[in-house]
């Protein structure tokens, strides 16, 4: 017995030591071994794999289905217009001329309905669920038991994402080596694969970079290329303690949540650390929130109103490989890094836009949907102009009032223009 | 094997309401998150508040009448397998069924999904749609935008048109008879898409 816990111990420090040499020292050096792209070529080829056996278990088409599906729902996209006249086409049409019909509020009822199934607000705010099974059971609810050997290889899968991913990853999170080193290690802890583009737009000293926002790797995601000062909300627990020992090696801008509501004092502060030449760019997510990466919703526009460039970057997560998104309602920050972890790996890609600053005759508003839409462009997210606060607060009644225009627009349209029928 | 089965089994009676609603597994699982995400307090039940948070419900000129619908007379909340039931009259008709003589009409018949949205017309329950009733149908899709003059002859014009027994309502028969040839199949469904 005692023999087998001397190999069993050896044997971890010969595992450890490989460790150390294969992770740790390329980082320090920023040499990359290769492995990343061998271990994700590799995953690719497994995964679609895995998918073609449970749809051929399942008798559906081989062909793997496309990844643009994001609801769960079929939507018409007709207009109001469009869909309530297909409505009446069937009906045959009174001969006085009458313009309502009592069709007209399946339209209404059907699209409430929709809303309460699924709306458009909502779905961003939760995970993706993947046309593909990337083996990680959260993420597709239809897979079923199917054969033999997928079983062994989800097994495979697990003890693999368990024991030697997380492992590897909380050694590196915990290391205090210097900054950029640092966030390099915890890129390859969480198996990151980043492709950089356009690196000659890469944000210099004196400008603010604003980026769309998924998670809170994203900033270790941007901080693999460059220094930057960080804006951003106190966290406490065990996000604290990481914001505090990176506070130490730049000088950054924390702000409390309720500190932000009081623009002037922010906007003050920005605007002195951009003035000296010698800061770090500021790192600004306007959206203000967490969005799942598959769109970009509206830009607050403080961050737009201090002056200055702005050098946009989209960030664009492959969500093959593990979702990086963070529901802060659902998940705390602790589960929330454990399963970044043991998720496959983070494959992403960041655009280094070109800067871009306010023109005259253009407020901060407009200048902020401008720069939202290069970044929504670029990384092929949708743009959307739903405020990402509406997580938050309620909607207006402005918005109820122009659904009511629109359906009297086309009872009303044609109807009066001959003189008005009165009751028989 | 995995989360699909531990979700099942969380829900009681799961097997009645699939057969009753002819919901898939996956779909079952799908709403019942929809519905977890709308009980933020997690209390297990829907209040009409809780629908009320749904933006686009919000802005939808029947939404009241829409989200009354779940709630059945004096109740005021809803659980999940009424929330799944209701939702049922929404799924497309099932061609390939056959016609047992004894089995019960499926809740995603022709016939029940032109009840539902008779419902949303006749909001005292009493079988039939008032002029009253249609008015205030009218208004509440209308708003603002048409004067009452306009209001009472689109009215009017409707009852005219649907009312075959002259009695100044509309039954529910009357009611189908009007939108016969609409395809409510395609217009009162929702497909899911896996």
């Amino acid at each position: 017995m005692e023999g087998a816990w001397e190999i069993a111990f050896v044997f971890f420090q010969v595992w450890l030591s490989i460790v150390v040499g294969l992770i740790m020292l390329p980082a320090m050096f920023g040499v990359s071994l290769g492995f990343t792209d061998i271990y994700i070529k590799v995953l690719v080829k497994t995964l679609e794999w895995a998918t073609l056996r449970i749809q051929r278990g399942q008798k559906e088409q081989a062909a793997l289905p496309s990844q643009s599906a994001n609801g769960i729902i079929e939507k018409d996209d007709g207009s109001m217009q469009e869909e309530i006249g297909e409505l009446r086409r069937s009906h045959p049409k009174n001969l006085a001329g009458g313009d309502f019909t009592l069709c007209d509020a399946f339209y209404f009822c059907k699209k409430g309905i929709e809303n309460i199934v699924e709306d458009q607000v909502t779905q961003r705010f939760t995970s993706e669920e993947l046309a593909s099974w990337n083996l990680l059971t959260r993420t597709n609810n239809n897979f079923c038991y199917i054969s033999v050997r997928l079983t062994i290889i989800w097994g495979l899968g697990v003890f693999i994402r368990y024991c030697i991913l997380l492992p590897l990853s909380v050694k590196n999170w915990l290391s205090d080596l210097v900054h950029i080193t640092c966030y390099r290690i915890c890129a390859r802890g969480l198996s990151a694969t980043i492709r950089y583009h356009n690196k000659e737009n890469r944000p210099k000293k004196g400008g603010i970079c604003v980026a769309n926002h998924t998670s809170p790797i994203d900033i270790v995601i941007l901080a693999n290329d460059g220094c930057y000062a960080m804006v951003g909300q106190v966290h406490g627990g065990l996000m604290g303690v990481l914001q505090r020992s990176i506070v130490r090696s730049c000088p950054h801008v924390w702000f409390e949540r309720s500190e932000m509501k009081d623009r002037h004092a922010v906007a003050k502060r920005l605007k002195d650390h951009i003035a000296d030449k010698t800061k770090l760019p500021i790192l600004i997510f306007p959206e203000g929130t967490c969005i799942n990466n598959t769109s970009v919703m509206m830009f607050k526009k403080g961050s737009f109103e201090i002056g200055g460039t702005i050098y946009p970057v989209a960030i664009k997560y492959d969500p093959q490989f593990g979702d990086a998104f963070w529901n802060s309602a659902k998940y705390n920050m602790v589960s929330y890094l454990l399963r970044m972890m043991t998720s496959w790996a983070i494959v992403c890609n960041v655009w280094y836009l070109p800067p871009m600053t306010r023109q005259d005759g253009e407020d901060a508003v407009q200048f902020a949907n401008r720069v939202k839409s290069a970044i929504a462009h670029q990384g092929g997210l949708v743009d959307l102009s739903w405020d990402g606060g509406l997580k938050r607060e309620k909607v207006k009644e402005s918005l109820k009032e122009e659904q009511q225009k629109m359906y009297s627009s086309m009872i009303i349209g044609s109807d009066f223009n001959e003189a008005s029928v009165g009751p028989a | 094997m995995g989360s699909t089965n531990s979700t099942l089994l969380k829900i009681p009676n799961v097997e009645v309401l699939m057969q009753e609603t002819g919901f898939s597994p996956a779909h079952i699982i799908r709403l019942h998150d929809r519905f977890k995400a709308l009980d933020k307090e997690g209390r297990g039940h829907l209040c009409p508040h809780d629908f009320g948070a749904i933006k686009e419900l919000a802005m939808n000129p029947i939404g009241d009448r829409i989200i009354g619908a779940f709630f059945s007379p004096g109740k005021e909340t809803v659980d999940f397998h009424t929330f799944v039931k209701i939702l049922a009259h929404f799924r497309p008709v099932d061609k390939d069924r056959p016609k047992e003589p004894n089995s019960p009409e499926p809740i995603n018949s022709r016939s029940n999904k032109l009840k539902f949205a008779f419902q949303l017309y006749d909001q005292d329950k009493d079988g039939k749609i008032s002029r009253d009733e249609l008015l205030q149908v009218l208004r509440a899709m209308l708003g603002m935008q048409v004067t009452d003059e306009q209001l009472e002859s689109i009215a009017d014009r409707t009852i005219q048109e649907a009312d075959l027994d002259r009695d100044d309502a509309i039954s529910f028969e009357e009611f189908r008879k009007s939108l016969e040839k609409i395809n409510i199949d395609h217009k009162m469904s929702i497909r899911f898409l896996r």
